[in-house]
């Protein structure tokens, strides 16, 4: 799972022999910014604290970095998440980490996961709207999302009452290592029976996830649909 | 169905219950059988343990949801143009069709690589704020309530849990809280959130101090501000000087008193017959 948000590899092009090679030390510098920090750090970040290298050639470093991790079996991998990258170990170790450390896994519940997609899908969105979807009361489990910092108040709905807007943070970003939100699989693209799914209403961009109305989109292969500029964020509310 | 012991999975609702009997019945949640699905449904709600507790509401409006379509698709429908008829499950049919959609990414999130679970990191240390104009970093901006709240969590989730059960009442003035904060600024400009709560108050005092906090703010005495989501929210007097500052708060206390009036006024209805 954890090589799904590796680097990508395709996006430093063929010459990387003579790119390595001139790239000298900087991979292992980055190794030293990501391990110090700890936390996902912003390319922008590191070329800052870099001070000369470009952004093209901290790119290319973090690649280096990240497929050497991968070819020689190391113990850590390189991920891209919550808006950085970060160092992290491979869930396959998972087992003997967890034998180590004082800490509890966190525990995700069914109400927690099906109420934070919510959130990631629909955001902003009210209390009253996850109720709808999920057909339950939604309180407890808002709470409990809020106190482990996967949803955030961002605001109130001009409506009626004025009810609490919520959306994700950077750590359900983190939790669940998604570079930004942008990578939300689009709910069609789920796996889900064909049949069911019969009116995709979610598209997928750069801005999130968010519903479209367009009942007349084909329903196959048609890749997510273009989203008007006008039917944005407001939309989910 | 009764003559099978069927181990009950927890459901996590109507709709978890109604997709739950739609899978076991093989059919497509566009054409539901409404009224096997509804007999079903039904029976399910007499052996769930639930029901005993509370959420029964929940299940039960979707019972006579069920029994409302079933009377409906008994019904003859209206003879003339009632080609727009709506089919009378077509409400549910969306409802679950979108639940359905939410559960599955559920699914797929909890199936992720979960950090804290599956991988580990070190924790993460404070970068350097970025340097202004170099980066594409937010910019400084006033916290919101929003973010005041984030804060105030963190700070009670730092706090330690009481040692033994204490009942006893006190009274805590919020203008003595207000004077303290303000004093915090006699030498210095800027004052960081979090050191306004020493690790030893007590959630008394943290809640005193921050409402203290809110007054100043709504006062127009104090700004608070903070560079990023969760960042570091930083105190900076909104006025010149403490005196002003000061000056402006002074009538906080008869705010104050006129607040507990309030209070008194609302426990009217209650106490005072």
């Amino acid at each position: 799972m954890e090589t799904e948000n590796a680097i990508d590899r395709a996006d430093v092009n063929g010459h990387d022999q003579a790119a390595q090679a001139d790239l000298g030390r900087l991979p292992a510098l980055i190794e030293s910014l990501l391990f110090a920090a700890g936390g996902p750090v912003p390319l922008g970040r590191l070329v800052d604290a870099l001070a000369g290298p470009e952004r093209r050639e901290v790119t290319a470093a973090l690649k280096v970095l990240a497929e050497g991790y991968e070819r020689e079996g190391r113990g850590i991998r390189l991920v891209q998440v919550g808006g950085g990258y970060q160092l992290r170990t491979p869930a396959e170790h998972a087992h003997w980490v967890r034998r180590l450390l004082r800490e509890r896994p966190p525990r995700l519940s069914r109400p927690m996961l099906e109420t934070v997609a919510i959130v990631a899908y629909r955001q902003p969105c009210t209390r009253v709207e996850i109720e709808a979807i999920r057909g339950v009361e939604a309180e407890a489990v808002l709470s409990t999302l809020l106190e482990r910092r996967l949803v955030r108040v961002v605001g109130r709905k001009e409506a009626p009452g004025r009810p609490l807007l919520y959306g994700t943070t950077r750590e359900f970003l983190e939790v669940f290592g998604l570079p930004d939100l942008s990578v939300l699989p689009t709910l069609r693209e789920l796996g889900v029976d064909a049949n069911i799914l019969s009116s995709p209403d979610l598209v997928v961009d750069a801005k999130g996830v968010r519903p479209t109305r367009d009942e007349t989109a084909p329903a196959a292969d048609a890749g997510p649909a273009p989203v008007a500029e006008g039917d944005s964020a407001g939309e989910a509310g | 169905m009764t003559a099978c012991t069927v181990r009950l999975p927890i459901f996590e609702g109507p709709l978890d219950l109604l997709l739950h009997l739609i899978k076991r019945n093989e059919v497509q949640v566009s054409d539901i059988p409404i009224a096997t699905i509804t007999d079903q449904y039904l029976a399910m709600l007499e052996e769930l343990p639930e029901l005993n507790l509370d959420g029964a509401g929940e299940y039960l409006v979707m019972a006579s949801t069920l029994v409302y379509i079933k009377s409906r698709m008994l019904l003859p429908a209206p003879e003339e143009d009632e080609e727009l008829e709506e089919d009378p499950r077509h409400e549910l049919v969306q409802q679950l069709l979108e639940y359905q959609r939410y559960r599955d990414v559920a699914l797929a999130l909890g199936e992720r690589a979960v950090l804290d679970r599956d991988v580990f990191a070190r924790d993460p240390e404070a970068l350097e704020p970025a340097e202004p104009g170099e980066s594409a970093e937010p910019r400084v901006r006033d916290a919101s309530l929003a973010d005041l709240l984030d804060a105030l969590r963190e700070v009670m989730r730092r706090l330690r849990p009481p040692a033994v059960h204490e009942v006893e009442r006190e009274e805590i003035p919020i203008g003595r809280a207000v004077e303290r904060v303000l004093a915090r600024f006699a030498l210095v400009e800027q004052v960081v959130f979090g050191s306004l709560f020493p690790p030893d108050a007590t959630r008394a005092d943290v809640i005193v101090t921050f409402l203290a906090l809110l007054e100043l703010i709504r006062l127009r005495v104090l700004r608070a501000r903070q560079a990023e989501r969760f960042g570091v929210i930083t105190l900076t007097l909104a006025v010149p000087t403490v005196a002003e500052a000061a000056e402006r708060v002074h009538d906080l206390g008869a705010l104050e008193a006129g607040w507990r009036g309030e209070e008194k006024h609302h426990g009217d209805g209650e106490r005072d017959r």
